[in-house]
């Protein structure tokens, strides 16, 4: 510092805007991109991309529920096809540039089709699938993208929620049930209403807690299961005996709290009765709340691999299977009032006599 | 004026260097310690400099960091430790998102009312942590840390639908923002990105806070009573006043922090707006020695170890997982704390034997004359 005193601040001040635009200019002149556009000529018929590129949102791999579940459609679809593949993990702090940064990285290497999962890919799909136009793009949980190259995978979770209400409403012996949300957004609104709808359409009194983790996902509402416990165990001393979490990896915490309280707990996105890390609780497991982002992942591995790739909005409901009610559980199986209501809304559901709010 | 320090700047250099290269070899312990190679990583990372679109990718988050480094530096300077810039810059991001989807002024007007808005909501927030300190003598780090909730919950409030949220998909944003008030930037082409228009803003705020500190009667003061809040205040100094002012002037640079990528790029707040940006900035700061150059180093460095590292995950033959960067930024952060203060201990030990020395010649001169 002190042989700059010497200079003038008009010196000091045109010296920095010069060491600026140098820097700025050296990203034009030397080098050229990572994911410069490759003009790969693409046989007619035969798949022949590296595999499948997926991309988590956060919580990544590991998750239990709504990462694993995409994790899930990505190995099956691997295995069939012998397709190869790879599983990409967010950072924490990312912005969307990052994650453009990354769908162009994973269709640049060659794989196709490549999947965002989650709504925080959607204008990271949007730019990519326009700088890749021949590389078929996959968002869950948005469709705000039309592009010919980009299938917007959305579900009716509302739809599945409601079952997993009429169920909670069912098997509760105080009347008294609650939600556990992962964080405080519309898509986990989706599920609560649903839930609440389908509880109260078995009993209009019924009460319901309900509480979110966090405000943010960067604060961990998807990924803390010890916040996923506290939040538990205070709907359990309000008095709630079925909770239902949708709140990704913090919805172990909920699962287990309800299994050391010996109640009911409700899980989500996958079928967490059959889940490994959760087989100490999985008795207290009443069902699951489906969404088959799997078998999205699946079909739309499957459309690319015979050249005939899936495009637009495609939305599972409880008709197309895309939601459902897991009954895995065979203390569930065997309370046969409970299973004929959740049989009976599902029904009414897919007639179109029930039709489930979103918020 | 004293010629160039040497001792001054081998100070200052060391304990940075020895920070970087006690991270760099611990990072490799994990990674031997992991089965490993610990040294083809930091090769992979380097492979990637050369290419302009990790470059755009680094100059672009750089210029984020850049700025709530300064604006954590600054409140050290000041022995305040700012750890609110975290709301600050989010809640700023808020409003300024906000204003902008509401205000239509031509540019002229625009982008000047949106960088008050943001300095204005940065400084409000910092400020209600000051008027608690000179008044309430709360500790800024507790209060800060609270407003940072707070600020949370505010914007959970102002993002609702029924506000100014706009839902879009799944995702809430708060509406897009006015064409006029979009910074346009460096476009390098579709291949490899645009730098944002408001890298220069930091760049301009690095230079204002060198001569804020070093050039002004305020900077003085505020290295003052950053030194030694008592001198100060014998010497003429309202310490009370100082520190509100600090924190007001650190909350409305934190406010800037998000901008560079709110004008030049997402146009909106949305449920994807990074975070944490707060507290990165704190590590930067620390290890740039609150001086605007080793600021600016040490943002680039954080950036470059962000977007290079997402390239291990790619890596052939072999993979490497990219959170050996995440392990390498908070083993820097560990290394920063020790290798300063063991500089500072042995800096002051040389010092003391100097003086010493210097004192025993004189005393042996002086017996000489006598004899």
């Amino acid at each position: 510092m002190r042989a700059t005193r010497k200079m003038s601040r008009r010196a000091l001040l045109s010296q920095a805007a010069a060491a600026v635009a140098v820097v700025a200019l050296a990203a034009t002149g030397c080098g050229k991109s990572s994911t410069e556009a490759s003009t790969k000529p693409s046989k007619d018929g035969a798949y022949s991309g590296k595999g499948i590129g997926l991309a988590y949102d956060v919580g990544g791999k590991g998750d239990q529920s709504f990462n694993d579940a995409a994790y899930s459609g990505f190995q099956k679809a691997e295995d069939e096809f012998k397709m190869g593949g790879r599983d990409v993990e967010p950072q924490d702090n990312e912005s969307d540039a990052d994650k453009t940064q990354r769908l162009e990285t994973l269709a640049k290497a060659g794989y196709n089709p490549v999947i965002g999962v989650g709504f925080a890919y959607a204008g990271a799909v949007k730019d990519a699938a326009v700088k890749y136009p021949k590389v078929t793009f996959g968002i869950i949980d948005d469709n705000q993208t039309t592009a010919k190259n980009v299938a917007d995978m959305v579900f009716h979770e509302e739809q599945s929620s409601y079952l997993a209400g009429v169920a909670a409403a069912k098997a509760t012996k105080k009347n008294h049930i609650g939600f556990v949300g992962g964080v405080d957004v519309p898509l986990i609104h989706k599920f609560e209403a649903g839930f609440a709808q389908g509880a109260k359409s078995v009993n209009p009194n019924i009460k319901i807690e309900s509480q979110y983790l966090t405000q943010t996902a960067q604060e961990g509402g998807f990924s803390s299961p010890d916040k996923g416990e506290n939040a538990a165990d205070g709907e359990i001393d309000a008095g709630a005996d079925v909770l239902y979490a949708a709140a990704g990896l913090s919805g172990q915490g909920v699962i287990k709290a309800a299994a050391e309280h010996k109640i009911w707990a409700i899980g989500v996105d996958s079928d967490q009765y059959n889940q490994a890390p959760l087989a100490k609780y999985k008795d207290y497991i009443l069902g699951s709340a489906l969404k088959n982002v799997g078998g999205a992942v699946y079909d739309l591995a499957k459309s690319v691999h015979d050249g005939k790739p899936l495009s637009g909005e495609v939305r599972g409901d409880l008709k197309t299977g895309a939601v459902g009610f897991a009954d895995s559980n065979p203390k569930y199986k065997a309370m046969t009032d409970v299973v004929a209501a959740v049989d009976k809304a599902k029904q009414d559901i897919i007639d179109g006599k029930v039709t489930v709010a979103t918020k | 004026m004293k010629k160039f320090d040497k001792e001054r700047v081998l100070t200052a250099l060391a304990g940075p260097v020895i920070a970087l290269v006690l991270a760099i070899v611990l990072t490799s312990v994990v990674l031997l310690a992991s089965g490993k190679n610990p040294i083809q990583p930091y090769a992979l990372m380097l492979q990637q400099l050369p290419f302009s679109d990790i470059q755009v990718l680094i100059i672009n988050q750089a210029s984020l960091y850049y700025i709530a480094a300064i604006a954590v530096a600054l409140g050290f300077r000041m022995n305040l430790f700012n750890i609110g810039v975290d709301g600050q810059y989010r809640l700023a991001v808020v409003m300024t998102a906000v204003v902008g989807a509401h205000l239509a002024l031509p540019s002229v007007l625009q982008i000047p009312v949106l960088l008050i808005t943001a300095m204005a909501t940065g400084a409000f927030w910092a400020g209600i942590a000051g008027v608690l300190k000179v008044t309430r003598g709360v500790s800024e780090v507790v209060a800060t840390i609270m407003l940072n909730s707070i600020a949370t919950a505010v914007i959970g409030y102002l993002t609702l639908t029924d506000v100014f949220g706009v839902q879009v998909g799944d995702n809430v944003t708060t509406g897009t923002m006015k064409k006029s008030g979009w910074v346009p930037g460096i476009d390098l082409g579709s291949d490899v990105g645009e730098i944002y228009g408001l890298v220069f803003l930091a760049a301009l705020l690095g230079i204002a806070y060198w001569v804020v500190l070093n050039r002004t009667r305020f900077g003085f003061d505020l290295r003052a009573t950053g030194a030694s809040e008592t001198a100060a205040a014998a010497s003429g100094v309202n310490a009370k006043r100082m520190v509100l002012v600090s924190m007001l002037i650190s909350g409305a640079v934190s406010g800037l922090a998000g901008l560079p990528l709110l004008l030049g790029d997402t146009h909106t707040y949305s449920l994807s707006f990074p975070s944490g940006l707060g507290f990165t900035a704190i590590g930067i700061a620390l290890l740039g020695r609150n001086n605007p150059g080793g600021i600016a180093l040490a943002a680039l460095l954080w950036a470059f170890l962000d977007k290079a590292s997402p390239a291990l995950d790619y890596a052939t033959p072999v993979a490497y997982d990219k959170e050996i960067a995440t392990i390498m930024q908070g083993l820097i952060v560990f290394a920063v704390v020790i290798s300063y203060a063991a500089v500072q201990q042995w800096s002051l030990r040389r010092q003391q034997r100097r003086v010493g020395a210097e004192l025993a010649a004189a005393v042996n001169t002086k017996k000489e004359v006598a004899a």
